[in-house]
């Protein structure tokens, strides 16, 4: 049960931001850049893949299962191949720009000052630009803030993880921001 | 120096804004709406709750700024701030804010970190399920804010009276994105 009276029973982050619209509105909206906007040149895949290891670090059930369904879904991955990366992303087969991504966001879940001059010119070296770098570390912090959100007032999240994945093409389709909160709450 | 390529001489998240208004954008909507919306708690409460996660996240900027944006808030009473920075065992807060700064630290930690003996400690207190969720909600906001300010490790000034300077600006005129300069 949630810490608070949320008056829904919606899943994970759901609940308090049906509980909460005033806020809901501008955390959609960031997602929605962030994740989905397609003036990026890192694609929806990365970018979700990226949330979703963040989120494994910081122990977030609902956030690392729900994005990486959806990481899965954009990559056309299964379920074991968002497992591994999230285990040890340095014995997958992502690019080698991504893992030195992957490092910067490690070093941001542990705090902004953790990230180094020299994890930023190892992502230099692979390619990685000034608006990918900036990015990583935005999402990085942002799941940060997401799965604090989602744990700290004990929301309720569906224990089978078949119910994320059955759940992400939907959410790709429709996105952040133009879906109802409670419109195909469980499944 | 930056990690990235932004403006020089503007310092912390205003750099970072202006570097990519499409993501500011809504990180400003969003710490206007949990720090200036219409809540049971005080602007200078919420500001304080914001200064002290930024401090135990040991963010120079965020804390120093938003520090002075709670003491311009507090008017008469700027003294708590720092008391509370210092020790807030100490600190002379209310019941309520001081349960609340307790959920903030722990959610500082991690989300996971809040038990059902804090969250009890805050309704005898007598927080509402509003406050909790605004508690929770700006720690986890400056949890984001700090890691982004530190995490491109953006312009941090050391003197005070630039602070105070910013902190008028957030008491008087909040959350405003900056234009920029052509």
């Amino acid at each position: 049960m949630a810490h608070i009276d949320l008056k829904n029973e919606l899943p994970g982050i759901r609940g308090p931001m049906a509980f909460s619209p005033s806020t809901a509105k501008p955390l959609n909206a960031l997602a929605e850049v962030l994740l989905r906007d397609d003036d990026n040149t890192l694609t929806r895949g990365e970018r979700e893949l990226i949330g979703t290891y963040v989120s494994s670090l910081n122990d977030c059930f609902f956030c690392q299962n729900i994005h990486g369904a959806l990481a899965g879904h954009y990559l056309q991955a299964d379920m074991a191949y968002i497992d591994a990366v999230k285990k040890d992303y340095v014995s997958t087969t992502i690019s080698d720009k991504l893992k030195a991504l992957l490092a910067i966001a490690a070093a941001v879940q542990k705090g902004g000052k953790s990230v180094s001059e020299e994890a930023i010119s190892q992502a230099r070296s692979f390619g990685a630009t000034d608006k990918e770098i900036h990015d990583t570390v935005l999402i990085a912090a942002a799941f940060c803030m997401y799965n604090r959100y989602v744990d700290g007032l004990a929301t309720w999240a569906p224990s089978d993880r078949q119910f994320y994945i059955d759940r992400a093409p939907r959410r790709a389709e429709e996105g952040y921001i133009d879906f109802d909160l409670y419109k195909n709450t469980v499944s | 120096m930056a990690h990235i390529e932004v403006a020089e001489g503007i310092p912390g998240i205003r750099s970072l804004v202006l570097f990519r208004p499409e993501t500011g954008e809504h990180l400003y909507k969003l710490v206007q709406a949990l720090l200036r919306g219409p809540s049971s708690l005080t602007e200078a409460e919420r500001e304080l709750i914001a200064a002290y996660v930024s401090h135990r996240n040991g963010c120079s900027f965020c804390m120093n700024s938003h520090a002075a944006a709670a003491r311009c808030l507090y008017g008469n009473k700027t003294a708590l701030v720092d008391e509370v920075l210092e020790d807030l065992q100490r600190a002379p807060v209310n019941a309520v804010l001081r349960s609340l700064l307790r959920i903030a630290g722990k959610v500082q930690v991690s989300g996971r970190e809040v038990s059902q003996e804090d969250i009890d400690d805050a309704r005898h207190a007598g927080a509402t399920d509003g406050e909790i969720h605004e508690a929770v909600l700006i720690a986890a906001t400056f949890s984001l804010f700090n890691r982004y300010v530190d995490g491109l490790a953006s312009l941090t000034p050391e003197d005070p009276a630039e602070y105070a300077v910013m902190g008028k600006r957030m008491a008087e005129n909040g959350y405003v994105l900056p234009a920029k300069k052509s």
